[in-house]
């Protein structure tokens, strides 16, 4: 019974203690992003690694879910004698759910765990204990770098996603079951906004989300245990972490943003 | 690694790609480059009962759009809905004496306002009321109307 409260105790000490390690981290990390003004090039070339490589993925995605409701929505439409509005359900759901969620689903299977891996080995062959001592901040050299990237991909990718996707949905909707091109188009422009569903949807959610997926990937690798294991078991977590963040961020925003 | 020059290319035209597709969003989903709310004049008009209508609902005339509806509220005074609607700079030959119809697109689909022009030569102003108007058909009032009348006719019998 006391080895239970006592194990119960210890637990949840370790879970505070990592949640405040985390936001300590955080914060250093933060504090590091304004000296990236001066090494510009070590961002660009953290975007082209998780940006760019993550490019494929989220186009191949994006227009296999664009299709799928492009035919899901019709069935369901067609009932009412409402398949005009197709456009209008595809392009909602994307930009306000889909497109962000799926891309960020994606984005931390994709890039995420590349990030945990790398700064776990890096930490596990003493690269980063190698800078400190040529008294360069590994914090500055690599973590921010890469933490600053994943925020610029990462909404951009959403973009593409949802743009994508809006057009897989018009080719399955137009294109193969005959929906009407100009009511397509028009009930989609007549309903969209700017503000509430493009900027809201695809741009806010996606600087939030590619914010979460970095700071819990770089914290993850930074504070692996330093063994082969170790690095597994961060990644993993990488994986759980970042999707149950997105996932439940996700109702968060929603509900502050549409209601 | 790849070298310096390469990785920055990729990445100028990952970002460029991605600002297209935000602009086609925009642009082509949003429909932010055909009608902005700023380039028309503001009327408005009372109705009973404004049914299932929206603000940004189409205000159409001949079955053209030429305005969207901007605003939707209730005037105690008069205990009737008042509805804003900006209407396209391009039309400015519109008569005073317009008449508003809420229409219903299809059975069940979204209603939209249509107007339909009168005989007078005064033209519609910024700011005028359009007084003819009629309001929304509400279906449930509609059956109730009907039913009430088939009682009506059976009772002689």
């Amino acid at each position: 019974m006391t080895d239970l409260l006592a194990g119960l105790g210890r637990r949840s000490l370790d879970f505070f203690e990592r949640l405040g390690r985390g936001h300590l981290f955080l914060l250093r990390v933060l504090a590091s992003v304004p000296g990236l003004v001066r090494r510009p090039g070590l961002v660009v070339k953290q975007v082209w690694s998780t940006g760019v490589q993550s490019l494929i993925i989220i186009v191949i995605s994006g227009a296999f879910v664009g299709m799928v409701l492009g035919l899901q929505g019709y069935n369901t439409l067609v009932t009412f004698g409402a398949e005009e509005s197709l456009g209008l359900v595809v392009a909602k759901s994307l930009l306000r759910e889909l497109g962000p969620v799926v891309s960020a689903l994606l984005f931390a299977g994709r890039a995420g765990t590349a990030l945990t891996a790398e700064i776990g080995f890096m930490k596990a062959t003493e690269q980063l204990s190698a800078m400190e001592m040529m008294a360069v901040d590994p914090l500055r050299r690599i973590v921010a770098p890469r933490f600053v990237a994943a925020i610029i991909a990462m909404p951009l990718l959403a973009a593409i996603f949802t743009a994508v996707g809006v057009l897989g949905g018009y080719f399955c909707g137009v294109g193969l079951l005959g929906v009407d091109d100009g009511s397509f188009w028009s009930q989609m422009q007549a309903k969209v906004l700017l503000m509430e569903d493009v900027v809201n949807g695809v741009v806010i959610k996606g600087v939030v989300f590619g914010a979460v997926i970095s700071w819990i990937a770089v914290f993850e690798g930074y504070d692996a245990v330093p063994t082969s294991e170790g690095v597994s078991a961060a990644t993993t977590r990488t994986v759980v972490h970042s999707s149950l963040a997105v996932l439940g961020l996700d109702f968060v925003l929603t509900g502050l943003m549409f209601n | 690694m790849k070298n310096t020059r390469t990785i920055e290319i990729t990445v100028g035209i990952f970002v460029a790609l991605g600002m297209a597709a935000l602009l086609m969003l925009a642009m082509k989903v949003a429909n932010l480059s055909q009608f902005t709310e700023q380039d028309g004049y503001e009327v408005r008009a009372y109705f009973d009962n404004v049914g299932g209508l929206q603000t940004r609902s189409a205000v159409k005339m001949g079955g053209v759009t030429i305005g969207r509806v901007t605003a939707i509220g209730f005037d105690q005074s008069r205990f009737q809905a008042v509805v804003t609607m900006s209407i396209d700079q391009a039309y400015n030959h519109i008569p005073a004496d317009t008449a508003a119809n809420i229409y219903t697109a299809g059975l069940l689909g979204e209603q939209y306002i249509g107007l339909e022009a009168g005989g007078e030569e005064v033209e519609l102003k910024p700011g005028d009321e359009l007084t003819m108007t009629q309001s929304a058909m509400v279906l449930e009032k509609a059956l109730q109307e009907f039913l009430y009348n088939k009682t009506v006719k059976s009772e002689p019998k």
